[in-house]
């Protein structure tokens, strides 16, 4: 029991340990990134090739000041940006990282837990991010911070509904929840060939869902100002800005898991092979982001629910059919 | 049911695509627009007083800072004005450098209006492939005048200075590549996105018979159908010795606006390049020294030369009683400057007609019964410039 105890502390420090490192290293590669795809060098001054740029920058959120609208209701306004922060982080806990390993004699698993309902279980954490944000846009007491309270409301529940939907095809096929079941049935060929419109309406519906460009209207800039967190600063902002990255590694997280086969490739360890896949969603996510503008309000409505949706109901047809007529 | 109740958004002065420091009160019902008042002035300096007090030389470098994008036009425009009060004959060599110049300005000021409409509705990497080409025009500008945003390189009687050395290689440089990344870089990336297509085709609607109404001018009327443009309707410069064509678009919505201004400016790189194959040599600027500045040169050496330089900064020159109007096709439309003289070194009153003024106008009448999100691709279509619209 101890042993199991102390195992799980080490994993737990670990993978937060890992991801928030991740996080603020994919922060900087974002910016490096878009830098070339921009014709600029991105961030170059702080340190070789701007890699402490990240510290830097959580230094100085860290020591702003940390301001409260008179207007804002308070509690509210402190509490949306934890509301938005910790399911984040929870959703981790089923990400399958890598297989069973062994590490000095014993046999560790390189995921916090594997439950047998781990997909709806990263469904109903990630849901309650959502009222971050829209707490967030109601307490600020603000007309920009409102309006994108209220986008981000719609725009999360028409999204979340074709993501659960595109998944169900997967589900089918692999006849499990769990996350590592999941990967064990990705073994011959991954889903993202059988399930490739799955996967397409899965991706979509989660850029939307992180509001990354072309679905950023909760925040849009030339728009909204910053839509939902214009009156955050200091940390409180910070969190916001953890709480995206992070779910975006957990949303490649889950995308590789998913689609792409999750720990399985030749030649490299499994470990090595999920982080390159996760990097490279992570990196499709920031080319996007690049080349697309972002779209109106009423035709990301229309997307949502006029094409995804039944998109996605197509896909569970096929998938059905498919799997009684070949067996 | 509850009563509802239409929210007030003071949108600006500060905002991030209100272009300056437009303000825009915006009655919303949920996200559409129900009424929109522009309220301006916020970069009002006083531009036309301060013409009141200010010879005619000095009152050049302010016209600078009124379309700070495209300031080489608002110099032009008021140099001819002035010249037309005169009745100064111009050298063709300084003729044919005004419209080289303000023709590279036209696509400068639309680069810049191509990239801040791109972010305007999201895409932000276009704005930096847009300011690279404009780095290069600015680089011109700079072995010009010296200055790259606030140029004042057009004086009374022709140009400031003559022509740098490598001009013309470095124009011709700019002509090869400009077409390239115009196609690769802004309309394949751009142009035929479809998220930009449903973003911008049918939005902001105006007809030509409101567009005249309202007194617009430039792409924003052309947009509508209506081939109006000064350079081929009034022509100034010696336009009419050029071969160009005024491009037109059909509805008049905001994609039209878009396709105007990229035809624009592949006709303005093809003035460009007639004016560069027919550039003369000779003056740069008029023999009249009563009017124009000596060369320095003369002024370290002669007597008589001194003198003229002496009396035209410190008192200017005094042009007949008369009133004039002259107006030149900016980038953004129509720009007059009217100026009434009483015979003395300073004008007795100047006014002129900024474009964007003009075109702000049309506004609530695009945007009201719209979306916020078509809204800001309606003002960035606008493309107004406060320092003109405030003057």
């Amino acid at each position: 029991m101890t042993e199991f105890v102390i195992i799980m502390l080490v994993k737990m420090f670990v993978i937060f340990g890992a991801v928030m490192l991740t996080m603020t290293y994919i922060t900087l590669a974002e910016r490096k990134i878009l830098g070339y795809m921009q014709i600029r060098p991105g961030p170059n001054r702080v340190g070789p090739w701007g890699l402490l740029q990240p510290i830097a920058d959580g230094i100085k959120l860290f020591l702003k000041e940390d301001i409260i609208p008179d207007n804002a209701s308070k509690a509210v306004f402190v509490i949306a940006p934890a509301m938005a922060l910790i399911p984040a982080v929870m959703t981790i806990a089923v990400v399958p990282f890598g297989p069973e390993v062994s590490i000095l004699g014993r046999n560790v698993t390189l995921f916090m837990a594997d439950i047998n309902i781990g997909i709806l279980y990263i469904f109903a954490v990630s849901s309650i991010g959502v009222y971050g944000i829209v707490l967030a846009g109601w307490s600020s007491e603000s007309k920009y911070s409102l309006l994108g309270g209220l986008r981000s409301s719609a725009q999360m529940i028409s999204y979340e509904l074709s993501m659960g939907f595109a998944i169900v095809g997967v589900i089918m096929m692999s006849q499990s929840l769990s996350m590592v079941k999941l990967i064990e049935a990705q073994k011959g060929v991954w889903f993202i060939i059988p399930q490739f419109l799955g996967f397409a309406i899965y991706i979509t519906a989660a850029i939307a869902e992180l509001n990354r460009t072309p679905f950023d209207l909760p925040e849009g800039e030339s728009e909204l100002v910053s839509g939902y967190f214009t009156e955050y600063s200091s940390m409180k902002y910070a969190m916001f800005m953890l709480a995206e990255y992070i779910n975006i590694i957990t949303v490649s997280g889950i995308v590789t898991t998913l689609y792409l086969g999750g720990w399985h490739g030749p030649v490299l360890p499994p470990l090595a092979w999920f982080v390159i896949k996760l990097l490279i969603v992570v990196f499709f996510m920031i080319w996007v982001r690049a080349t697309l503008p972002r779209l109106r309000y009423d035709q990301l409505m229309t997307l949502g629910w006029k094409i995804l949706l039944p998109a996605s109901i197509v896909n569970i047809l096929l998938t059905a059919v498919f799997m009684t007529v070949f067996g | 049911m509850a009563e509802t109740k239409n929210m007030i958004l003071n949108m600006g002065p500060q905002h991030p695509s209100t272009h300056g420091v437009l303000r825009l009160i915006l009655e919303l019902d949920g996200e559409t627009v129900v009424k929109l008042t522009p309220e301006i002035g916020y970069l009002h300096r006083g531009v036309e007083k301060l013409g009141e007090n200010l010879t005619y030389h000095q009152f050049i470098p302010l016209t600078d800072r009124e379309d700070y994008i495209a300031s080489l036009s608002n110099n032009l425009a008021y140099c001819m004005t002035v010249e037309k009060l005169l009745g100064l004959e111009i050298p063709p060599r300084a003729m044919v450098a005004r419209v080289l110049l303000t023709e590279l300005q036209r696509i400068a000021s639309h680069l810049i209006w191509l990239g801040t409409f791109g972010l305007d509705i999201g895409a932000m990497s276009l704005f930096f492939y847009c300011m690279r080409e404009r780095e290069t025009i600015l680089d011109i500008f700079e072995a010009c005048a010296g200055a790259r945003l606030t140029i004042n390189y057009f004086d009374i009687g022709g140009l400031r200075k003559d022509l740098p050395v490598g001009f013309e290689k470095q124009v011709r440089d700019f002509i090869a590549i400009f077409p390239e990344r115009m196609k690769n870089d802004y309309e394949r990336i751009f142009q035929d996105n479809k998220i930009v297509r449903i973003r911008t085709e049918g939005v902001g609607i105006i007809s030509k018979e409101d567009a005249i109404d309202l007194g617009l001018s430039g792409p924003l009327l052309r947009s509508c159908g209506v081939p109006w443009d000064v350079r081929k309707s009034n022509p100034y410069c010696g336009y009419e010795n050029y071969e160009f064509d005024i491009p037109t678009g059909k509805t008049g919505d905001v994609f039209d606006r878009y396709l105007v201004r990229m035809e624009e400016m592949r006709q303005s790189l093809k003035l460009v390049q007639q004016a560069l194959d027919r550039l003369p040599g000779g003056a740069f600027l008029a023999d009249d020294p009563k009017i124009c500045l000596p060369p320095k040169q003369k002024v370290m050496t002669e007597m008589e030369s001194l003198i003229h330089h002496f009396k035209i900064v410190s008192e200017g020159f005094e042009p007949p009683v008369a009133e004039v109007y002259h107006s030149i096709e900016t980038p953004r439309g129509e720009l007059g400057f009217y100026i009434v003289s009483d015979g003395s070194n300073k004008p007795y009153r100047l006014r002129f007609r900024p474009p964007s003024f003009v075109n702000l106008e049309s506004l609530a009448k695009m945007a009201e019964g719209k979306l916020i999100g078509d809204l800001i691709a309606i003002i960035g279509a606008l493309d107004p410039v406060m320092g003109e619209v405030d003057r």
